[in-house]
């Protein structure tokens, strides 16, 4: 456990670093959000007031330190536009993008992993290349189409399941699956090859000649070498579907993080903006730390090094 | 059916099926392992020596397979067991070494675990406390130090002296009847090569089981073998007891094997190889499979392939020469080094 508060403290510049960037990026970004806020019809005064109570009339980088100082108090500060402090807007719309994410990463790992194992152990057979099938489709469909798809057949024809979001965990079946079946295609390619380079490794000779079975030998021995670049590749989904699915939520109007960003773009509200591209940045950095901590746990080689 | 000899390998063909052609690598195999022995096979690489003992093993992998012939263990053809029938008698009856040790310890697993699921796939294990205590007693007896800390080690944290003792403890921890041993000593350095094969000789003696060695390397032979088959491009070309083949090799190619190992106190800034190259095994010359390297070939032997001719009482040799050169025992090492 001590590597891991090593790797949490090594965050630190990291974050600060995101953070900085996000700052400037949004700074140069043409607008002044006084007038934005304000329209077009209002005296100098009010300008100037305002501009002085958003602390716009300070030095940048005295900006910054305020703007940092806040992040450390869990200030993000106000929304322009919803004129509500952005980490209560943050906090509202959480829960319903992590039970999103929960559902559709669950969802990739369950088929993504089971088919890449069936594809591997049957591989160049009918069942590989039909399951390799499927997942270069899940890669290459975007999201938008799988999503109208699904809403199609499963809302529309057969009426079983809700057009849109109402708040209940039902509702949210088919944008799960929508934005899982992408994740899943991937997964299932890296396991499958991944599992395919383990199985001609030397110790799986080893593990047959002492009359395992078949099983054994591929959940035993092989299954858990192949999984760390697909332990990676699973940390990083998750990460990026944590910090909201944009499209995923647009399209079936889940009150989300996502779309707390495209209204934020939208309506050029930086606060609020800043504060989710600052959730997005967290998440990476947990979900890579995420998947170093699976590392040591899967492969003791690792472990000791750490 | 002699039942001196726990294994026979009868007539045995084993081809890898490539997209450039067939390719074959075991050329009717016959090989006999008596109980108790050890017995080499020895030759380049590529020869076909670990095909032969993965057909043993039923390892071949795809594209490679068995064309036919039989191979015998205990009255038994291995060649028509079910996948679970084999299974039964690998790694209780017959076990096998590999030669690298570091690639053939699974690495995210402990060894002792590794070790100990052949007990447990047998159903050998009666509790955990006993299948543990019968690993650290195996490794003791492979000469593992620390065996009991030993017993949670990971493959990355032993040396590679250590790794090949953990195989050759999970290899015969149940006593197996046959040992096959893949260039057990290949990966490593001379004094652990000579502290492993003593432990392999030792523990064979112990418990009555057969080895089957398989390398390229002379000096192995010489140290724990009592029989030798000489194996070129997928036929064996030469057997015999040791003692035989080292004082009398009747083939050439044994011939310019024996030529090839460096001596002490020879020539220093000259050694010995045979010339050429080992032919490719998807155009097999047609007659003598060694001719295009042999300096006495003649025209007969670049037609039809020689049998193997008894030399000697246990001798026999696949060269129409053999007989011939019998009497002409002093040219055995010069034979090669014209």
């Amino acid at each position: 456990m001590k590597s891991v508060m090593k790797r949490l403290i090594g965050m630190i510049p990291v974050f600060i670093g995101v953070m900085l960037l996000i700052f400037v990026l949004l700074r140069v970004v043409p607008g002044d959000p006084v007038q934005v806020l304000l329209g077009e019809h209002y005296s100098q005064d009010t300008i100037d007031r305002l501009t002085k109570a958003m602390n716009l009339d300070k030095p940048v980088f005295e900006q910054f330190l305020l703007y940092l100082s806040g992040v450390f108090h869990g200030d993000l500060g106000m929304s322009y536009v919803m004129k509500k402090p952005v980490t209560s807007l943050i906090m509202e719309a959480l829960p319903q993008t992590v039970i999103l994410a929960l559902m559709a990463s669950t969802f990739a790992w369950f088929v993504g992993i089971g088919s890449g194992i069936i594809a591997a152990i049957k591989q160049n057979k009918a069942p590989d290349h039909i399951f390799m099938g499927f997942s270069l489709a899940g890669i290459s469909v975007p999201v938008f189409m799988s999503a109208l798809f699904l809403q199609y057949v499963f809302s529309f024809k057969l009426k079983l399941l809700p057009l849109s979001s109402d708040g209940s965990l039902k509702s949210l079946i088919l944008p799960a699956i929508a934005l899982g079946w992408n994740s899943a295609g991937s997964v299932a390619r890296l396991t499958r090859s991944n599992l395919v380079d383990a199985l001609q490794a030397d110790y799986i000779d080893t593990a047959k000649a002492k009359g395992l079975t078949n099983r054994a030998v591929i959940f035993g021995h092989a299954l858990r070498n192949s999984m760390l670049p697909v332990i990676t590749l699973m940390a990083i989904q998750l990460s990026s579907m944590m910090s909201g699915a944009v499209v995923t939520e647009s399209i079936f109007a889940i009150p989300g993080v996502g779309r707390l960003a495209t209204n934020a773009i939208q309506t050029r509200d930086m606060p609020l903006l800043q504060g989710t591209v600052l959730l997005t940045t967290v998440m990476v950095i947990f979900g890579s730390l995420l998947a170093d901590i699976l590392y040591s746990v899967i492969d003791p080689r690792i472990r000791r090094e750490a | 059916m002699s039942s001196d000899y726990l294994l026979e390998i009868e007539d045995l063909h084993t081809s890898i099926y490539t997209d450039d052609g067939v390719l074959r690598a075991v050329n009717g195999v016959n090989l006999r392992i008596p109980k108790g022995t050890i017995v080499g096979l020895v030759g380049e690489s590529g020869c076909g020596k670990s095909m032969t003992a993965r057909s043993i093993m039923r390892l071949l992998r795809h594209p490679a397979r068995i064309d036919s012939g039989r191979i015998l263990f205990g009255g038994k053809d291995l060649t028509t067991l079910t996948d679970k029938e084999m299974r039964e008698i690998s790694g209780r009856d017959i076990s096998m070494i590999f030669q690298e040790p570091m690639t053939s310890l699974n690495p995210v697993l402990k060894v002792g675990f590794q070790v100990e699921e052949t007990l447990r796939v047998h159903g050998l294990a009666a509790s955990k406390e006993e299948a543990k205590r019968k690993v650290i007693e195996m490794f003791e007896r492979v000469g593992i130090p620390e065996a009991e800390k030993r017993y949670s080690a990971y493959p990355h944290e032993l040396s590679g002296g250590l790794r090949q003792r953990v195989m050759i403890a999970m290899a015969m921890i149940l006593k197996p009847k046959l040992l096959i041993a893949d260039e057990p000593t290949t990966a490593l350095d001379v004094t652990i090569e000579a502290q492993i094969l003593r432990l392999m000789r030792d523990l064979c003696k112990e418990s009555g089981m057969s080895v089957l060695i398989i390398t390229h390397n002379l000096g192995v032979v010489a140290e724990i073998c009592e029989y030798v088959y000489v194996m070129y491009a997928g036929y064996i070309v030469e057997h015999a007891p040791i003692f035989d083949l080292f004082d009398y090799p009747r083939h050439p190619y044994t011939k310019g094997l024996m030529a090839s190992i460096p001596r002490i106190g020879g020539n220093p800034e000259y050694l010995y190889t045979i010339p050429g190259v080992v032919p490719n095994l998807l155009h097999l010359p047609e007659g003598c499979p060694f001719s295009l390297r042999c300096s006495a070939a003649e025209e007969e032997c670049r037609k039809t392939l020689p049998e193997l001719v008894r030399t000697d009482e246990d001798h026999f040799s696949r060269c129409v020469k053999a007989c011939g050169e019998q009497s002409l025992e002093g040219r055995a090492y010069g034979a090669g080094r014209e």
